[in-house]
């Protein structure tokens, strides 16, 4: 039952060129998203998730940034290679993003409803009354109470869940194909998280929109996406189902990340495992595999040579040169 | 929810600083960016330049020669008995900016320290101990700061002008109105530092080791002086060195006007005044001063932008 | 809001008042009035005591303020010295709007600071347009052009000017822009004065005499406020919500303009705030090498011969100028950041 392809990323390698030298953040990854797909993507801070997602979107400031190499063909056209007015008619209408921090991430002294109806403007044309109107429409829709008199409003008028809740609306409003949220929760409190997440379900299944959902937390991942890749330093490092990567992890640091979580179906007295030492500089152009410092399973060929992302069962890859089962050389 | 962060040391994202190794002191670091800041480290060489021009060229010429006039010799262009040339009654331009410089450099250092003091006490007593006390030193240093500084300068320039006789020091007289200069420029010019220090002050009182130091007994003063300040001093000292180039631009802008320091002492300031009137036939009487108090400004602008990105980096200007 | 600046106002009459007492002490010694007077000159010392008498010069500090603040038609004066006050004073006081008479021309004040005011709101106020529109065009430009050659340029040649005193400028661009191309025969712009006398006071005319000062006034300006303008621009351009901007697909003119630049522009309003009122004082340096007959030329004047009236009146014109600048900067800052509320 596969799905027609909608994003297919190869290869690609971002750079940024800061005063203290070269700062790999992305390192050859690929991945592909079809139509109306939930994709995870799971690292650490730091280990490239969201420079990968600004890259192909063209929201990486070049310089200090770089796009060394891939594609990103969207629908057969390569996102990489479109000129800077041809990226804009997909930004916010084909491929939306919604951020971390929304506190941050809304203009502080532009209301609302000019945030929300400016887009409109924008990708549907729509003539300023009709705007607002749908901007009624999309406030109501992500659940904010008295939606219209709320236009006039600026972002700090609003509490953090809500203010989430308007930036959803504001990314969904040219009902895109793709969404991008970049861990949308983490600045939340626990309670409104879930809320979030619920509500991006729900316009999930109403929109049928693709979705890659960003973030260090395995957790959340479950009862969320399809497939998931995992990230260690510009690096995607396993990709699979979902189901088989809880149950079935090959990769040793998706091991040890799955030990570091807390899981209900677990003993009390069993302890969370840490991942000792600290994750790489990314300072320093990777020769072998960039877990290998912190991994338990580590053999001599770790050191030299980058493992790359390899099919070991029916749609499971690794980027491993360990069988974790059998120990030992693959 | 959050124990996978937790097991996860984070690494910010391009902070490129943190993620070198091994670690570096506050102090290598400080040096690090110092150093990176080329045109900090053009501004220290400039400015050492500068000194050696000032100081180490007395040794060759003699004060008597800087202030000798000979009528005869008026507005003479640069020539290899004089350089520089001549002024209009006859100086050699270039024996004046030696010792000129000399008086500028003086007064820019000098008035820094007048004006460090200043507003070092009145940020410090106001920050520290609030209340009555912080409004009316604050209504006062608003007050002060309502008024445009030059306006200050000139009715100030004009009130003590005069008042102070010449004095002789390591046997060489200068004009009283030197002294003059330096209490007013550092008498108008505190401010901005009075607000810093303030803020400073405010902002470190609360902390945990204060009031540690409070619960103890420390006595007020030594909290102030030997705990609040030291802590305070990266801003202090990053405003005390730009106020050396607004200090050395403050004298030439009174000396120009011919309010500030008086003949027959030079200041760089001061050999320009009137000099509107030969632009025309001597540009030779005002380029070579204007020039060099530019290069001093400049480079101790230099050196104070480099020290900011080096001792105060979250101020840093992007 | 309406509260706020009622409270403001009220704050700033204390304020006014130190800052007038400061001055009138100042005032006391910078010079005998007397000495440099003009015209009548009163030789003979009865005369001079008469003067000092009718000008109230021979009251002690506290009896001559009081005289400024409220004026002394209120009591009468001893004009003729002996002991008895006779004559009914005149004068109504500064709060009464009567700034006093100059003492060396003889004239009201407001008259004399009428004559010049319209030349320097004139010059200061082409300045400051000059300033403004230039330092936006060149904040931005640098700012989006971060680290390119122009942006380095820009960069090197504001902190020279920076570091330049105006005078400098100002011989300098004398120099460059007036002397050399009349020794060279080609077209060059007037160094002194609004405008030449035989060609009179014409529009053309004065327009090309402020050519110069407002290039020297501008430079140093510019440099300051354009480094100012890109550091904010800079600052906004790396927030959270430009890069929402941007992944909404908004245009990038767009972003910078609808998005940007009223953040950007915050500080600079605080800046403009500062600025605006000292232009009253006109340019003490430049108008006096240019020989520009405004404010700036009236108050060193006035300085030198310990014309105290006048001093003291453009003081304080400034002075609360300033205050209810600041005052109306608040209210601008919180119109255009709706996060600010005064309560």
């Amino acid at each position: 039952m596969e799905r027609p392809l909608l994003l297919d990323v190869a290869d690609l390698q971002t750079r940024f060129h800061t005063p203290e030298g070269t700062v790999y953040a992305v390192n050859g990854i690929s991945y592909r998203l079809h139509e109306g797909e939930t994709l995870a993507m799971v690292g650490e801070s730091g280990c490239g998730k969201s420079v990968s997602m600004m890259s192909i979107l063209g929201l990486i400031p070049i310089p200090p940034g770089e796009i060394v190499s891939g594609t990103a063909r969207y629908r057969d056209r390569d996102l990489l290679r479109m000129s800077e007015e041809e990226l804009e008619q997909v930004r916010g209408k084909e491929i939306a993003m919604i951020f971390q921090d929304p506190m941050t991430s809304l203009n502080p002294v532009l209301t609302v409803g000019k945030q929300i109806t400016e887009m409109l403007q924008k990708h549907m044309g729509m003539k300023p009354a009709e705007a607002a109107d749908r901007a009624v429409q999309l406030l109501e829709w992500v659940g904010i109470p008295d939606a219209r008199r709320r236009l006039a409003d600026y972002p700090h008028q609003f509490s953090g869940g809500m203010r989430q809740r308007v930036m959803i609306a504001m990314q969904l409003a040219c009902t895109p194909s793709i969404l991008i949220a970049d861990e949308p929760t983490t600045a939340l409190d626990v309670t409104i998280q879930a809320q979030i997440m619920d509500l991006v379900i729900r316009l999930r299944e109403e929109v049928g929109m693709a979705m890659i959902w960003i973030t260090h937390n395995l957790g959340v991942v479950a009862g969320l996406a399809e497939r998931v890749m995992v990230m260690y330093a510009g690096f995607i490092v396993e990709e699979a189902n979902v189901d088989d990567l809880f149950q079935d992890p090959r990769h040793p640091y998706t091991i040890a990340l799955l030990a570091a979580l807390p899981r209900v179906d677990r003993r009390r007295d069993r302890r969370l495992k840490s991942i000792p030492g600290a994750p790489p500089s990314l300072l320093v152009k990777p020769r072998g595999c960039p877990f290998a410092p912190r991994c338990e399973f580590v053999i001599a060929r770790c050191q030299s040579e980058m493992p790359p992302l390899e099919l070991i069962a029916p749609r499971h890859k690794i980027a491993c040169w360990v069988d974790v089962l059998r120990g030992g050389s693959r | 929810m959050s124990d996978t962060t937790e097991a996860l040391s984070a690494i910010p994202q391009f902070a490129a600083d943190e993620l070198e190794a091994p670690p570096l002191s506050l102090r290598q670091l400080a040096w690090r960016r110092f150093r990176r800041h080329k045109m900090a480290l053009f501004g220290a060489v400039m400015l050492a330049l500068l000194f050696v021009y000032c100081f180490g060229g007395a040794l060759w010429v003699s004060e008597d020669y800087a202030n000798y006039t000979d009528t005869k010799a008026r507005l003479q262009a640069p020539s290899v008995s004089h350089p520089f040339g001549t002024d209009t009654v006859g100086r050699d331009i270039l024996a004046r900016t030696i010792y000129g410089g000399q008086i500028s450099l003086i007064i820019g250092l000098t008035a820094m320290l007048v004006e460090l003091v200043i507003g070092v006490l009145i940020g410090a007593l106001s920050g520290y101990y609030g209340g009555w006390l912080d409004s009316i030193l604050m209504r006062f240093t608003e007050a002060v700061f309502v008024i445009p500084q030059l306006f200050l300068l000139i009715v100030m320039a004009k009130f003590f002008g005069g008042k102070v006789p010449n004095l002789t020091l390591l046997g060489r007289t200068f004009s009283g109105s030197v002294v003059v200069v330096i209490l007013i420029i550092g008498a108008t010019s505190w401010v901005y530092l009075a607000r810093i220090v303030r803020a400073e002050f405010i902002s470190l009182k609360e902390r945990e080791f204060i009031l540690a130091a409070r619960a103890i007994g420390t006595p007020a003063r030594q909290i102030i002086f030997g705990h609040i300040l030291p802590n305070s001093i990266a801003p202090i000292i990053v405003s005390a060195t730009l106020s050396v180039a607004a200090a050395i631009l403050s004298e030439s802008y009174i000396s120009f006007l011919g309010m500030g320091v008086q003949a027959p002492t030079a200041t760089w300031g001061n050999m320009l005044e009137g000099a509107m009137n030969y632009i025309e036939e001597a540009p030779w009487f005002w380029i070579f001063p204007g020039t060099l108090i530019v290069l001093t400004v400049l480079s101790i602008n230099f050196l104070g932008d480099g020290l900011r990105d080096a001792l105060d980096p979250r101020s840093r200007v992007v | 809001m309406g509260r706020y600046v009622a409270r403001r106002l009220l704050q700033a009459v204390p304020l006014l008042f130190i800052i007038s007492v400061i001055l009138f002490v100042l005032m006391q010694s910078i010079g005998d009035p007397l000495a440099t007077m003009s015209g009548r000159r009163p030789t003979r010392s009865a005369d001079r005591e008469r003067l000092k008498r009718q000008l109230g010069l021979d009251q002690p500090v506290l009896m001559q303020y009081v005289y400024w603040l409220v004026g002394n038609d209120w009591t009468s004066i001893d004009l003729d010295g002996d002991g008895v006050r006779e004559t009914r004073g005149e004068r109504k006081g500064v709060l009464r709007g009567d700034l006093g008479r100059s003492l060396k021309k003889r004239q009201p004040v407001l008259d004399l600071i009428g004559e010049r005011l319209p030349n320097t709101l004139l010059l200061m106020g082409t300045y400051e347009m000059v300033v403004l529109v230039g330092a936006v065009a060149l904040g931005i430009y640098s700012a989006v052009r971060q680290y390119s050659i122009f942006d380095h340029a820009v960069t090197g040649v504001s902190f020279v000017l920076y570091s330049m005193p105006i005078f400098f400028i100002a011989l300098l661009s004398m120099y460059l822009l007036a002397v050399k191309p009349k020794q060279w025969g080609l077209p060059y712009f007037p160094t002194v004065g609004m405008f030449e006398p035989e060609a009179g006071k014409t529009v053309p005319q004065v327009i090309w005499h402020m050519v110069l000062p407002v290039l020297s006034l501008s430079l140093i300006s510019l440099a300051g406020y354009s480094r100012y303008m890109r550091s904010s621009m800079l600052e906004v351009l790396s927030q959270d919500y430009i890069r929402t901007a941007k992944s909404k697909g908004l245009e990038r003119r767009y972003v910078l303009f609808a998005h940007a630049l009223k953040n950007a522009s915050l500080p600079i309003v605080t800046l403009i705030g500062l600025d605006l009122p000292t232009l009253l004082g006109g340019a003490i340096v430049t108008e006096r090498i240019f020989g520009w007959p405004g404010m700036g030329r009236l108050f060193f004047d006035s300085v030198s011969d310990a014309d105290t009236p006048v001093v003291m009146a453009i003081l304080m014109m400034v002075s609360v100028a300033v205050v209810v600048f600041q005052i109306l900067t608040d209210v601008i800052y919180a119109w255009l950041d709706p996060r600010i509320r005064y309560e």
